[in-house]
């Protein structure tokens, strides 16, 4: 068996991609699957302490973010779309008519 | 621990040596007159025309996120399935409410006309 | 059969779910909108009733497996929700008439959001948390960009949306944490645990981070001016007072059940974050020239003030957030309703100072009852605002934070320059053009002038409130 730590590491690693991902990537779509990495990573670290601990909780979690990062992901998208024939870009440094 | 996994490390050894095998002996022994029909690309049988990187109309996204929705109610049944048997009846109606939701989902969708992306009356509908 | 039994003492979220899925419906077969209206806000009604209901019978427990509370904290988090929801239904509807955006499928995902709003409200495990918070952000996302076809609210809703995820994954990484050290998701187990390692800290840190995005403290507030801004503005008085009421007292019930064991470190963080919340969020709201603007930074800042109750960490802290909370509802929807007005009455869209010159001399009892609101919001006696601040301070000092009394009652005297200096362009300085506003929907103004009188009246006699708790 692998031990706990290792899934725990995995997890933090790819958590923290997905948030470098979001503070620098510039392209709204982009930025999203960094978000939707970092909900999985979490996702990870919920199965594996529910395996090491024998107990259903966590998994029952994991259903319930993952339904959550689907209906994002219909929102999202749909909002990324909008703004696509608006500005016919997704890049947010163009997106800027909010500011101060 | 990693012995455990040693199996799996044969198994995934045999797989690339057996693919790269047949693909050097099929590369040597295999007969090759190319001619301008055969190195068309595949389309289901027709003449390709256009590029391949042809913009998709925006429809399909939909369909693709009803899909996405519609997909991962399966991630609440089939657990409550498997278990069903010794389930009371709360459980049942429970899922009978979860059910209803995603048909007044359904409803909502048909009525709304997304699922025909072909008529104009549907684009119509959802301006 | 115990699902219909705990089911009777959740009604609030039951009716608005099903008010929800009915507006869905008739949006899906074109009802008549003066129905959709009639019923959503019925709905929120009758939510609000049997909230206030459920209050006043002074009962409490747990319910759905210890999922969610009913009764106590979330039973007034319930019925402040619901309260929020009944008067956005009712201003709204004039509102996105107007704006052209007035469409059944607003009510079913404000409903939703309600739903949502009521389960975050009395969620007493994580997994409830989670799902009622997201229930509510997702439907908020949307209704952040419902004007599409304007380019600052489709840009409001994709800073919403990418922001609001990105603060749900440090939420979910800090549940999993806390669960992974602590073998559970409720709150009450997790407030027994007594061996606090790494893992513990590890997640209370980003519980915390993600639960100060979803209230907008300072640092991390970014988002908050920009899309109250680009959203519709009754829409936005609804994120801006339900979502920050359920999201606060989410925040209460986490700390002050699942987390009171380690009040002693957590409460300086959220000291600080107190500090510049009242700090940064006022002084950039005094040099903003659009109202709208202003209304969002001054809410980052009420989030400091809300903020410096839950720093006390105590019980009476913990009461005077929540009365805060009440306070800020009615008269932040009450100054948003106004702004509303203002923006669409004759199709002008003011937003900014110079065009609000005058304005208050065009509709005397919208122009008073914006400065009954802008006075509550300043903190100034008798207004409802005013009790609200008393209470928190009341419990900071009470602990001995004084810094933090002293620093809020110095922002509060600086933000009254920016809230009287609306008042001075309504009555002290003459349009360039003469403007003439139409008089405004009987309902709405009505509705308007009830939200003033209860500011004044939870102003003058907190006590009706207060010995609820």
């Amino acid at each position: 068996m692998i031990s706990l730590p290792w899934f725990l590491g995995l997890s933090a690693v790819l958590f923290t991609i997905g948030t470098i991902g979001v503070l620098i990537r510039r392209n709204a779509v982009v930025m999203f699957m960094s978000v939707e990495l970092m909900l999985n990573a979490v996702n990870l670290s919920l199965v594996a302490f529910s395996a090491h601990f024998g107990d259903v909780h966590g998994q029952m979690l994991v259903f319930f973010a993952l339904c959550v990062a689907a209906a994002e992901a219909a929102v999202g998208l749909a909002i990324i779309i909008a703004i696509f024939r608006n500005n016919l870009s997704v890049d947010i440094t163009k997106i800027n008519l909010l500011r101060w | 621990m990693f012995e455990l996994y040693f199996p799996i490390a044969v198994l995934a050894v045999v797989a690339v040596v057996l693919a790269l095998v047949l693909m050097v002996l099929s590369g040597i022994l295999g007969p090759k007159r190319p001619d301008k029909v055969k190195l068309m690309p595949y389309e289901s049988g027709m003449d390709p025309y256009g590029q391949a990187r042809d913009r998709y109309s925006v429809s399909f996204y939909l369909v693709a996120v009803e899909f996405i929705v519609f997909d991962l109610e399966v991630v609440f049944l089939y657990p409550w399935a498997v278990r069903f048997l010794d389930l009371d009846a709360g459980a049942f109606w429970a899922m009978m409410v979860f059910i209803t939701v995603l048909l007044l989902g359904l409803v909502y969708t048909l009525k709304k006309g997304t699922l025909d992306w072909d008529s104009s009356t549907a684009a119509h509908n959802r301006a | 059969m115990d699902l219909l039994h705990d089911l009777s003492y959740f009604w609030p979220a039951a009716i608005t779910s099903i008010g929800g899925l009915a507006a869905m419906m008739a949006a899906a077969f074109k009802t008549d909108m003066r129905w959709v209206n009639a019923v959503a806000v019925f709905t929120a009604l009758s939510a609000t009733v049997v909230a206030a209901s459920d209050l006043v019978a002074g009962h409490s427990g747990l319910l759905f497996s210890g999922m969610v509370a009913h009764g106590g904290t979330a039973a007034f988090g319930t019925f402040v929700v619901s309260l929020g929801t009944l008067f956005t239904l009712v201003l709204s509807r004039s509102y996105l008439e107007k704006i052209g955006h007035h469409y059944a499928e607003v009510y079913a995902l404000i409903l939703f959001a309600t739903t949502g709003m009521i389960v975050l409200a009395s969620a007493t495990d994580l997994v409830a948390l989670f799902v009622g918070l997201e229930t509510m952000s997702v439907c908020l996302y949307v209704l952040a960009g419902l004007v599409r076809e304007r380019k600052t609210g489709i840009e409001a809703a994709l800073k919403y949306f990418l922001l609001g995820a990105f603060s749900t994954g440090f939420l979910l990484y800090g549940i999993a944490l806390l669960y992974g050290a602590t073998m559970s998701t409720s709150l009450d187990v997790i407030a027994a645990t007594t061996d606090k390692g790494g893992l513990y800290w590890a997640g209370v840190g980003l519980l915390l981070v993600g639960f100060l995005f979803k209230v907008s403290a300072v640092p991390f507030h970014m988002w908050t001016p920009d899309v109250y801004q680009g959203a519709p503005t009754t829409i936005t008085g609804y994120m801006a007072t339900a979502a920050k009421t359920s999201a606060f007292v989410a925040f209460i019930l986490v700390l002050g059940r699942g987390l009171q064991g380690s009040v002693e470190q957590w409460a300086p963080v959220l000291e600080i974050v107190a500090l510049l919340t009242m700090i940064v969020g006022n002084l950039i709201a005094l040099v903003q020239h659009d109202v709208k603007r202003m209304l969002a930074y001054s809410s980052i800042a009420h989030a400091g003030y809300a903020l410096v109750g839950l720093t006390a960490g105590t019980l009476s802290g913990y009461d005077g957030v929540l009365f805060y909370l009440f306070a800020y509802t009615l008269m932040n929807i009450g100054a948003f309703a106004v702004l509303a007005y203002y923006e669409t009455a004759d199709g002008q869209e003011r937003s900014t100072l110079e065009q609000f010159a005058g304005l208050g001399w065009q509709q005397p009892a919208l122009g008073v009852a914006l400065s009954i609101f802008l006075f509550s919001l300043a903190g100034m006696p008798p207004f409802a605002g005013f009790a609200g601040k008393y209470q928190v301070f009341a419990a900071a000092i009470e602990q001995g934070y004084i810094t933090l009394a002293l620093v809020g009652v110095l922002t509060s005297a600086a933000a009254a320059f920016y809230y009287i200096r609306v008042m001075v362009y309504l009555y002290f300085k003459s349009p360039e053009q003469p403007v003439s506003l139409p008089a405004v929907d009987r309902l709405y103004g009505w509705t308007i002038l009830l939200l003033a009188g209860l500011t004044i009246l939870f102003g003058v006699m907190p006590s009706l409130i207060v010995n609820l708790f």
